[in-house]
């Protein structure tokens, strides 16, 4: 058997590359970055370890302004010591190896630097003239120590893919990146407990898991970039949070540095602990503000073996609910995601790389169904059922099932493609809230109206609007707003903020679903969260973090 | 003529995305509890027979067929969900003998025979044996001209021209009707079979027969020895700099 065509993967992506290309990256156990030159990409990810020049992307970094000029009521915090050169003799001299440290400091070294400055959604960057990647635990407990002696501001950073800003500096932060943190420690085939270093990159980890039937929990569009230290300290939602719930479950232990230096060894490797208060889970979603994540423990469900993907045309939003209360009714425990893309969004995918879209003619919404379960004959029949029921009664206008993995991979690409999609333009304000699901799309028409009235939208390079769409894990309740931008601009962001916050406050929303607070959505906590609890959560803070080195400018 | 009478056989085959295992007697590749779809190239042979006939070349029926296990059905659906009018399953059950290259073609033939085909679409090899001898060996049965790895098909009334594929470039070829056609990757991008298609494909005929049914000695002429997998890549190793690099590669000989 074995097979060069078998393999025919590589012939028939240069073949076929628009329908193979995408799906190929996603099955295939790749551990290259998912979106490499996938599309035309003006949203490229500045992927530190792209060394020196960031690769691919038309627009350098160097377009990106700087955070400090864009917000300039943001103010560096005076009582950092700025970074000297015995301080990164001191670095150099504890890391050893090259590769340990860039610093532009004693050199230009400004090319190499700058993938860890400026952030995915090219909206940050920062003056980070040093950057430490640490190989242990026992070096990231030394660099804390060290920085917190000498207040040293420091920026914990994963795969630099999240979308607050909350993994590149602000103002001279020191970056410490957790790529060389890469070993997974054990798994247990038994019990499905994975223990790895927190510099693992999340697609890594679940081909890892993949050879022992096993998968991470988590899945998202970011897969090859982001690491799952990045993912825990950002508590990920993702595209099965409906089916595997979130970090906070299977999360069992965490190992973790605190600024002063001290280890938190806490890899648990016991699904129940009732001893005392739980302290992992403030690193659950914590963005780096009390500590860096250096190692997890977590619970991975046995991959299913059965798996199939539909794709739907719908006539309205109503439409699409009618579909997920069917999806869950008739397919229930098999039902794995179910996702959702307004027209727009896959015009714009279109658009923007290209992309041809599994149906023919235009429906105003999409949904991705997906299904996992153990038993083929069992799911395809479930499925069947669903399918007819959903047609006959006009639920869904059209739909396409795929038929092979690599139909599956292409449909999902229509989801997962968007949010490198949207930045096609120059830039993308990004929404990720929590909002009841019959509101939510309504969100989406009165910014878009909002937004055309006062002339922002349009299809030239006169108005810095493009649209306003609206995508996301409906089964989560949780709305992807984004308004793709020529060009960020104080004029939009005046029309969307607090516009959109103040939205979500009336529907008892939340403003940050999944991607958290960061940079972004820091000024705006108090329109998800009470005095009180902002009160308690300043406390955590100062009472991890008292001498506030970690990740400064962020969170609360 | 009233109009091309295409029989296009397909196989079901481990998913070309899946990586295949050796069982542990090294005789064959594990099949159970793995994904199995239809073989891509015939994908491309159904998908080119539909295109035919949404292109307005006379086609009075296309047949979709297929010789395998019970499951075998499913891609049959697939294949009438794409656009084939009907569907004819040979069952050979796994406990079977399985059918070699030359057993398929002196069954295509009776099929053929049977069902009055004039074009014969398969594809160029399926991805399981890679033996890409199915199509040649009807045509040597057949008596009749063939076009392989075909990346293109034009049909003039009785005319067939193929845009070949070959070693550097393409050749093209013209034959009359009757002919066999293999395809290749470049041919077309096959569609999805969509809900109203895949519901329709319910109700297409599918008919089930036997090797008795067409009284074929189709027993095995070769042996499996021994199956093996590939010898797995060596792990990399990582280096810590430029001089790190330079002397790795002087170690081994690269230099
Ligand atoms: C294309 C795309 C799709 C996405 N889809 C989703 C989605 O579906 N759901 C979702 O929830 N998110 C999504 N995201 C955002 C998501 O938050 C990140 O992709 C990911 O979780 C961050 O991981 P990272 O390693 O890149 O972390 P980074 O971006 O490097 O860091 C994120 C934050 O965590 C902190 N941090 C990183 N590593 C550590 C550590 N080891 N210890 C302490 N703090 C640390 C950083 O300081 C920063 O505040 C998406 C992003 C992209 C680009």
């Amino acid at each position: 058997m074995a097979t060069s065509s078998r393999f025919v993967a590589s012939l028939r992506r240069t073949a076929l590359s628009p329908r193979a290309s995408p799906c190929i990256k996603r099955i295939r156990p790749v551990t290259q970055v998912r979106w490499t030159g996938s599309t035309s990409a003006t949203s490229e990810p500045h992927q530190p370890d792209a060394k020196g020049t960031v690769k691919g992307g038309p627009a350098p970094a160097k377009a990106v302004k700087f955070t400090s000029e864009m917000y300039p009521e943001i103010q560096r915090n005076s009582k950092f010591t700025n970074l000297s050169e015995e301080h990164v003799k001191y670095f150099k001299d504890m890391l050893g190896s090259e590769s340990a440290v860039v610093e532009s400091f004693s050199k230009d070294a400004s090319e190499d630097i700058e993938p860890y400055n400026s952030d995915w959604m090219r909206k940050y960057r920062g003056h980070a003239k040093l950057v430490l990647k640490p190989a242990t635990t026992e070096e990231v407990s030394r660099i804390l120590k060290y920085c917190n002696d000498n207040m040293l501001a420091v920026v914990p950073q994963g795969g630099n893919t999240g979308l607050v800003g909350g993994s590149v500096p602000v103002f001279d932060e020191i970056v410490i990146n957790l790529q060389r943190m890469d070993k997974i420690r054990s798994f247990d085939e038994v019990s499905g407990i994975l223990v790895a270093d927190a510099g693992v990159i999340l697609e890594v980890a679940d081909n890892f898991l993949a050879e022992k039937k096993h998968i991470f929990p988590l899945d998202l569009g970011a897969k090859g970039s982001c690491q799952i230290g990045g993912n825990v300290a950002t508590n990920a939602g993702g595209l099965r949070l409906l089916r595997y719930g979130s970090l906070h479950g299977n999360v069992l232990g965490i190992e973790a540095v605190l600024p002063d230096g001290t280890v938190i060894d806490d890899l648990l490797e016991l699904r129940k602990n009732n001893t005392g208060y739980d302290i992992k889970q403030l690193f659950i979603g914590g963005e780096g503000t009390i500590g860096i994540i250096t190692g997890i423990s977590i619970l991975c469900p046995q991959r299913s073996p059965a798996v199939n993907v539909a794709y739907f045309g719908l006539e309205s939003f109503e439409h699409a609910q009618k579909a997920f209360r069917a999806a869950k009714n008739q397919l229930s425990e098999i039902l794995s995601a179910f996702e959702m893309m307004d027209g727009r969004t896959q015009k714009l995918l279109n658009k923007a790389t290209g992309k041809k879209l599994p149906l023919e003619g235009e429906h105003p919404f999409y949904c991705l169904i997906e299904t996992s379960g153990s038993n083929t004959d069992h799911d395809s029949e479930k499925l069947q059922n669903f399918l007819e029921n959903v047609m006959e009664t006009e639920i869904v206008s059209d739909g396409v099932v795929a038929q092979d993995q690599t139909q599956m991979g292409e449909l999902w690409s229509c989801r997962e493609g968007v949010s490198e999609a949207l930045g096609h333009w120059g830039g993308v304000y990004k929404y990720d809230l929590s909002l009841p699901i019959a509101d939510m799309y309504d969100l989406v028409n009165d910014v878009r109206d909002r937004l055309t009235e006062v002339g922002l939208v349009g299809d030239d390079d006169s108005h810095p609007v493009v649209d306003a769409v609206g995508y996301g894990h409906m089964g989560d309740a949780n709305l992807h707003l984004n308004v793709p931008v020529r060009r960020y601009d104080k004029e939009v962001e005046k029309q969307l903020e607090p516009y959109v916050y103040e939205w979500v406050q009336k529907k008892n929303g939340s403003i940050s679903a999944e991607h958290g607070l960061g940079i972004t959505k820091k000024p705006y906590i108090g329109y998800s969260r009470s005095d009180t609890m902002i009160k308690l959560m300043k406390q955590i803070k100062n009472l991890y973090d008292p001498n506030g080195i970690m990740n400064p400018y962020k969170y609360i | 003529m009233s109009g091309l009478r295409i029989l296009v056989p397909i196989k079901r085959v481990i998913d070309y995305a899946v990586k295949p295992r050796v069982n542990r007697a090294q005789t064959a590749v594990e099949t159970a509890n793995v994904k199995h779809s239809m073989n891509p190239f015939d994908e491309l042979s159904i998908e080119e027979a539909v295109r035919l006939r949404e292109r307005k070349v006379p086609v009075s029926e296309i047949v979709a067929f297929s010789a395998g296990p019970p499951k075998s059905q499913d891609i049959l659906r697939t294949a009438m969900a794409m656009g084939a009018d009907r569907g004819i399953h040979v069952v050979v059950e796994d406990k079977d003998p399985q059918l070699e290259p030359l057993g398929v073609a002196k069954l295509l033939k009776k099929v053929v025979d049977e069902q009055k085909s004039n074009l014969v679409i398969l594809g160029k090899q399926s991805i399981d044996d890679d033996a890409a001898q199915t199509g040649q060996m009807l045509a040597g049965l057949l008596n009749w001209p063939q076009a392989t790895q075909a990346s293109k098909v034009q049909v003039e009334g009785e005319t067939v021209t193929v845009t070949k594929e070959v070693d550097g470039g393409v050749e093209t070829v013209r034959a009359k009707l009757p002919m066999i056609i293999t395809t290749d990757l470049r041919l077309n991008e096959p569609r999805y079979a969509s809900l109203p298609n895949i519901m329709k494909a319910k109700k297409k005929p599918l008919e089930k027969k036997t090797l008795k049914d067409y009284e074929l000695d189709a027993a095995p002429r070769l042996k499996t020895i021994k199956v093996t997998e590939p010898p797995p890549r060596k792990g990399g190793v990582k280096v810590e700099d430029v001089d790190g690099m330079i002397s790795k590669l002087k170690e081994l000989g690269a230099l």
